[in-house]
């Protein structure tokens, strides 16, 4: 019974997909755009971002594409009025949360974030901006964590949990304070676990983790994650 | 109550200002007091960012002149580093300082100034500006657009960008050097430039034999000269050290180096005023009153160091006593010489085959703690002075910005051309555009200069309906304070710098 496809509509359109898969995976595969922000191919997704937010008819709920499974005869609506409200809603609250400048921000031109920003009509941000301080930690020899610019999207500590197996970046805080933190509370630069791998700063999609006097178009490498899946053969 | 005529906001400047002038009870001019109303707080936005992302910071204080702040950043950065850029690297800064400084006096002699000059002080305001230059004299205003794009070209050519190419001047050099193909296109630009420059030059001689007036009443003051000179006395724009002069031509200071600026310049705040006054700390304040700029950098030099250039300097140094012109009028022939000069430089570096070698950048982390850059901007002398921390962290920043050295001149110049051209029974258009356009032969910059943050300058009046002031608060550098009496007028006692 589970080797059957299931069989369902999004957008109007009729597809297949297989047991277990998530309606971004399956949107994907039939080239239906959702946006995204935190999710990232090879890693557990965590539905962070809230931009893949789409619309099951039936339901009064929006529901994350990235880790919503698929069932059958499900009819998804990914691209309404109220959905393109709402992700952009959620673009600004990022926007607002911490300092995003992106005429002086190292990532400019090289960001998901503004890109997003720009696909979906986002050119200015209506809420209070908190201007965060957060300290820049670059005691490291060439990777730089700037929290200001960090979106939370957590791509950097999965990718550092489930690729590298270092595990040395984690969360602290709760909420709008939350902060991305290195060991146990630790300067990067006195780090104990980190090998240096600059996976993170190859992930991550604003400026907030960087390496150092080299061109982030050069550092940025989303695909590092399914290349070294594929190398490794776990998929 | 004394009256006072507002001019608000000034037009045909890079920024935001009013003037102020202060009548006496028989209508005649106390003073005039140039007050700069917009506040920017880079030096504060960049505490806490790292030293690496200042040249691309600072470059947004300004559209116009981001390459003189990208290179004043990176020379900051260059000291914090520890390193001396590699010689390929700093001919490619000059030029593009180059391209900076034609495009830059480019639109403030034709955009800015040439519609007062060529249609008069008292023709109609709606004609008096670029298009009706354009109208008029379509040949001046396309030697304008020509000349521009010829300087935005450099800039674009070797950096990417006309405006905010932040990321090929770095720390320790530049990110790559141009390509041979886009450089031999410029050469052939340079000629057609240069030979503008000089129809422009003969054009402007004209004019300015009809000129007399403005050019005695225009900021004919004395005041010290401030800029940057080479080793033989030649002008400078990149590098150099110090030299002050005095009205009377004397050297008062030279060879100082710019690293020590705080040993020879002061900076004062006034509460009426978001930009500081910088003044010669040797002389005091206020009558270390001093000009930078093409005006103050042509006053202290021997020669300038290209033959055309220099044949026009001796020209112009013969409007002064011993070589020092104090007309502030003739910053406008002062910027076109210079313009001559950079496109006779540029011709020089576009045929220098070391500008395609592959050493364009020294690497290196923080070494030292305290950086401090120094260049000739198109206005005049521009100083970043950065504190960071061993990660190279920001502390504090200082910046001194050209536009900023001119304040006590500006409050000088528009109260001589206000007491000569303002008479309050016949206010005219005419007359008030003077007092404007003195301004406007500073070609001042005033979103860049505009930071005096932490003695923000702020002074509430509440006046009645019959102008009667009722209460009075002041906030300056002693804190904030109570103050019932009527505003002091301006009592700058500049004395004479001899």
């Amino acid at each position: 019974m589970d080797d059957e496809p299931i069989e369902l509509i999004i957008d109007g359109i009729q597809v297949s997909a297989v047991h277990d898969a998530t309606i971004l995976e399956v949107a994907k595969q039939y080239g239906i755009y959702i946006p995204t922000l935190c999710d990232l191919e090879g890693l557990t997704s965590f539905s962070g971002c809230r931009l893949c937010l789409v619309e099951i008819r039936g339901s009064p709920k929006l529901y994350p594409a990235c880790t919503t499974p698929v069932t059958s005869g499900m009819e998804i609506i990914t691209n309404s009025e109220k959905l393109k409200e709402y992700r952009k809603i959620c673009l600004s609250l990022l926007l607002s949360e911490r300092t995003h400048v992106c005429s002086v921000c190292i990532a400019n031109n090289n960001c998901e974030l503004q890109d997003l920003s720009n696909k979906l009509g986002v050119d200015h941000v209506s809420f209070e901006r908190n201007w965060t301080k957060h300290t820049i930690d670059s005691g490291h020899d060439f990777l730089v964590i700037d929290r200001n610019r960090c979106i939370l999207c957590t791509r950097c500590i999965r990718v550092c949990q489930e690729i590298e197996g270092a595990h040395t970046l984690d969360l602290k805080n709760r909420g709008k304070d939350s902060q991305i933190t290195i060991d146990f509370d630790a300067l990067w630069g006195d780090s104990c676990s980190c090998t240096a791998c600059r996976k993170c700063a190859k992930v991550c999609p604003t400026g907030a983790i960087y390496i150092e006097d080299e061109l982030i178009s050069k550092t940025k490498d989303k695909n590092v994650v399914s290349f070294l899946l594929k190398r490794r053969m776990y998929k | 109550m004394n009256e006072q005529i507002i001019i608000k906001p000034i037009s045909r400047i890079e920024g935001h200002a009013n003037i102020i002038i202060n009548l006496n009870e028989d209508d005649s001019v106390i003073d005039a007091r140039f007050q700069v109303t917009d506040f920017r707080g880079f030096e504060k936005i960049s505490e806490g960012r790292p030293y690496y992302e200042m040249p691309r910071i600072t470059s947004r204080v300004c559209g116009i002149c981001h390459v003189s702040h990208l290179l004043a950043s990176s020379k900051a950065c260059d000291q914090i580093i520890g390193v001396r850029p590699p010689t390929t690297a700093i001919k490619l800064r000059r030029l593009i300082h180059i391209g900076q400084f034609i495009q830059s006096h480019a639109l403030n002699l034709f955009y800015l100034s040439f519609p007062d000059l060529l249609f008069g002080m008292d023709s109609n305001p709606a004609e008096r500006n670029f298009f009706g230059l354009i109208k008029q004299h379509p040949d001046i205003a396309k030697y304008g657009i020509k000349l521009r794009k010829f300087g935005q070209e450099i800039i674009q050519i070797l950096a990417g960008k006309r405006i905010h190419s932040s990321d090929w001047v770095l720390p320790g050099g530049v990110k790559a050097p141009p390509e041979k193909e886009k450089i031999s296109y410029l050469l052939l630009e340079a000629d057609k430039a240069l030979e503008i420059t000089q129809r422009t030059l003969m054009v402007f001689k004209d004019w300015l034999q009809n000129l007399e007036e403005e050019i005695t009443f225009f900021g004919n003051f004395p005041s010290y000269y401030m800029g940057l000179v080479t080793s033989k006395g030649e002008l400078e724009h990149y590098d150099g050290k110090i030299r002050i002069i005095d009205s009377k031509g004397k050297i008062v200071a030279d060879q100082l180096d710019p690293n020590n600026y705080t040993a020879f310049l002061g900076e004062a705040t006034e509460t009426w005023s978001y930009m500081k006054f910088p003044y010669y700390k040797q002389a005091g304040y206020p009558k270390g009153i001093y000009r930078v700029g093409p005006l103050a950098r042509l006053n202290i030099i021997c020669h300038c160091g290209t033959p055309l250039a220099d044949r026009e300097l001796e020209g112009f140094k013969s409007f002064g006593k011993n070589g020092v012109v104090q007309s502030t009028f003739l910053y406008h022939l002062a910027r076109l010489i210079e313009l001559l000069f950079c496109i006779e430089k540029a011709q020089i570096l576009l045929a220098d085959p070391d500008i395609y070698s592959e050493y364009v950048r020294a690497k290196a982390a923080v070494n030292y703690k305290e950086g401090i850059g120094v260049i000739e901007a198109p206005r005049g002398t521009l100083i970043h002075h950065y504190n960071v921390d061993k990660e190279g962290i920001l502390k504090s920043t200082n910046m001194i910005i050209a536009s900023e050295h001119n304040n006590l001149a500006y409050n000088r110049a528009i109260t001589q051309v206000a007491k000569k051209y303002v008479i309050k029974k016949q206010l005219t258009e005419g007359m008030l555009n003077r007092v404007e356009a003195v301004i406007r032969a500073f070609d001042p910059c005033l979103s860049c200069a505009t930071h005096a943050l932490g003695k923000m300058a702020l002074d509430i009046r509440l006046i009645n309906f019959r102008g009667k002031l009722i209460d009075r608060v002041i906030r300056g550098e002693k804190g904030c304070f109570k103050c019932n009496s009527e505003p002091e007028l301006l009592v700058l006692n500049y004395g004479d710098p001899t």
